[in-house]
């Protein structure tokens, strides 16, 4: 698929902006800070519902307006059609679809995919682990629209199981959790004590929601990486001219809570495997995560923290049986990076969404890497159907991805090749 | 946004950016609308204000809005004393009541659990429900909290609190728009929604 045709209202420095855009490769060409990065955010938006910069809507509504209008038209084979969202600044969101709106905002996701490429991918290597979690939950929201709802019901779970108990620790005043649970159960009480008996009443009906939800998201979660592995080694070995394999395990930590007696479940390859299996049913990822809340309680009740759900889990990435944070160097640091954002294009052109290759955009990323992934990397790139890249400097745009250009200069956008 | 403006209009400006709904620019539009309207206009909106403010309370049986000690509703006797029907605000009363589909009573908890908030079963109308069920006529209790988060924790946490009480609990069919509120359903659904309730798991 490709955007044929951008409006932009009121998102971020753009008060109106209209574009018609080639099929293949487009580059917007500007100094930093000109507006050339906001172009692309706002298609990257439509694949992905967020932004690859901010984690709030906020910041795209330009200052002082109520609302941003991205609008784009879109070629997916032979059926055109024409995306409208509306984000509003402190209300719900908006959405059209062939200028009727939709019921729900993520009816109209899934029509228009994207990748995209940034300088803060180094992060999904490096960083912590809520990084490599956005990344699969934005791939699996891409992939399942569905899943939308089912990972911001999680988020609201737990912010208000976690709030639920911070206020039931509170009220314990300094006392152990522990006996403090087993005087609410004699039945023992001053007003703090009714205050506690409360919150500790409904914590039971949080644990089973963040259990409910929760397993979802993390069989989700599983299912996803299962189908991204495959990719994700070859999209290396492409990629990085450095030996051994790129390989990527779910970390979950309903399973690293597990009591001191039961066997460590990554003990063995085939264990792992064996692991894993487990985690795609969530009906046996609910149970333990009860199980494991049960036991935890009087600890999570000390400390005023959720300790187990998908929101602790990771993604561990292994290069050659050695971990990558910490052993690769930035360079290789880079690949993986690459790896992950090229197997995650695969996976979303490869199911039976219909609509083709995504669009694949490339913000800002060349200058980051040196000469030979460069080349790699738009080798790799250059025959999907629509790149949008963005840079500082033409001479950053290697040779192989020579096409369209846009010169961006404060705010204006123009069409120079 | 209101700090442009003195006196009056300033405050007028604040006061409605108090409302659900109504931003910074809403607000400003609602006053210059005022402004310009007839005295007369302007003089029946406040006494509306007013009036409602003084005429309407919560009906003591049920928690629904009232004109006087019991709503409409409780004080029909045509409807049915074995059903109750579970509802968070007297807003959704009217929407259940529009489907059509239901004649038995309501209980209006004022709200649902939500810990961030600072509600717990201590903050919403559950003792009086509990009392409403003690004397055994009440056989279903339908809860029909919102279809988020919070509706769904207070229906589980009543489900469980009922479970032992010998009464049929049921949670509205799912199809109701996901997150959303049990007023923006429409008929329909609603109705829908209604017919198909199912038992919860205590
Ligand atoms: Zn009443």
């Amino acid at each position: 698929m490709h955007v044929s045709d951008l409006a932009l209202t009121d998102f971020r420095s753009y008060p109106e902006v209209v574009l018609a855009i080639p099929a293949g490769i487009t580059a917007f060409v500007g100094p930093n800070g000109q507006g050339k990065t906001n172009l692309v955010e706002s298609i990257g938006y439509l694949g992905a519902f967020s932004s690859h910069r901010v984690s709030s809507d906020a910041p795209l509504v330009r200052q002082g307006c109520e609302r941003a209008v991205i609008r784009a038209r879109v070629q997916r084979g032979d059926r055109p059609s024409v995306v409208e969202l509306e984000l509003n600044a402190g209300r719900a969101n908006k959405a059209r679809v062939d200028r009727a709106p939709v019921p729900r905002i993520r009816d109209a996701a899934g029509i228009v995919r994207s990748v995209v490429f940034a300088p803060e991918d180094l992060a999904l290597v490096k960083g912590d682990p809520d990084v490599r979690r956005r990344f699969l939950d934005d791939l699996l929201v891409q992939l399942t629209p569905r899943l939308a709802s089912v990972r911001s019901d999680y988020d609201r779970v737990l912010k208000q199981r976690t709030t639920l108990l911070k206020s039931a620790g509170a009220v314990r005043g300094g006392r152990r959790a522990v006996s403090a649970a087993a005087e609410e159960e004699s039945g023992g009480g001053t007003s703090a004590g009714g205050a506690r008996s409360a919150a500790l009443r409904t914590l039971d009906v949080w644990d089973a929601q963040l259990a409910a939800t929760g397993s979802q998201l993390i069989a989700a979660r599983v299912d996803l990486v299962r189908r991204l592995r495959p990719h994700l080694a070859s999209a290396y070995e492409q990629v990085s001219s450095a030996q051994g394999e790129l390989a990527v395990t779910y970390r979950a930590s309903v399973t690293q809570a597990r009591p001191d007696d039961a066997p460590d479940a990554l003990d063995s390859p085939s264990a792992a495997a064996d692991a894993e299996e487990e985690l795609l049913r969530p009906d046996v990822v609910e149970a333990r995560l009860l199980e494991a809340m049960s036991r935890l309680r009087p600890k999570e009740l000390e400390r005023g923290v959720s300790l187990v759900g998908p929101h602790r889990d990771d993604a561990d990435l292994v290069l050659g049986g050695m971990p990558v944070k910490g052993y690769a160097s930035h360079g290789e640091s880079w690949s993986v990076a690459l790896a992950m954002r090229l197997a995650s294009f695969e996976l979303l052109r490869g199911d039976d969404w219909g609509g083709g290759d995504p669009v694949l955009i490339l913000d800002d990323v060349f200058a980051e890497l040196d000469g030979r992934r460069r080349a790699r990397l738009a080798a790799l790139v250059a025959p999907a159907e629509q790149v949008l890249l963005t840079s500082a400097v033409a001479e950053d745009v290697p040779a192989e991805l020579d096409g369209a250009r846009f010169d961006v200069m404060a705010g204006e956008v123009t069409r120079v090749r | 946004m209101s700090t442009a403006y003195e006196g009056a209009v300033a405050d007028l400006i604040a006061e409605l950016g108090q409302l659900p709904g109504v931003g910074p620019k809403g607000a400003q539009r609602i006053a210059f609308h005022v402004l310009a309207s007839d005295t007369a206009d302007v003089a029946r909106l406040a006494e509306a204000l007013i009036q409602v403010k003084a005429r309407v309370r919560f009906c003591v049986v049920c928690g629904n809005v009232a004109e006087a000690e019991k709503c409409r509703i409780c004080v029909d006797e045509r409807r049915n004393d074995t059903q109750i029907c579970v509802v968070e605000e007297p807003r959704d009363v009217v929407a259940i009541e529009r489907t059509r589909e239901f004649r038995g009573r309501y209980h209006v908890l004022g709200g649902a659990i939500n810990p961030i908030n600072g509600i717990g079963p201590d903050e919403l109308r559950i003792r009086e429900l509990m009392t409403r069920l003690a004397d055994g006529t009440v056989t279903e209790v339908i809860i029909a909290t919102d279809p988020n988060v919070e509706g769904e924790a207070t229906a589980s946490y009543l489900s469980r609190l009922l479970g032992s009480m010998g009464l049929a609990v049921t949670r509205l069919a799912s199809g109701l728009p996901v997150g959303g509120d049990l007023e923006y359903a429409d008929e329909i659904t609603l109705g829908r929604a209604f017919e198909g309730r199912v038992t919860m798991r205590a």
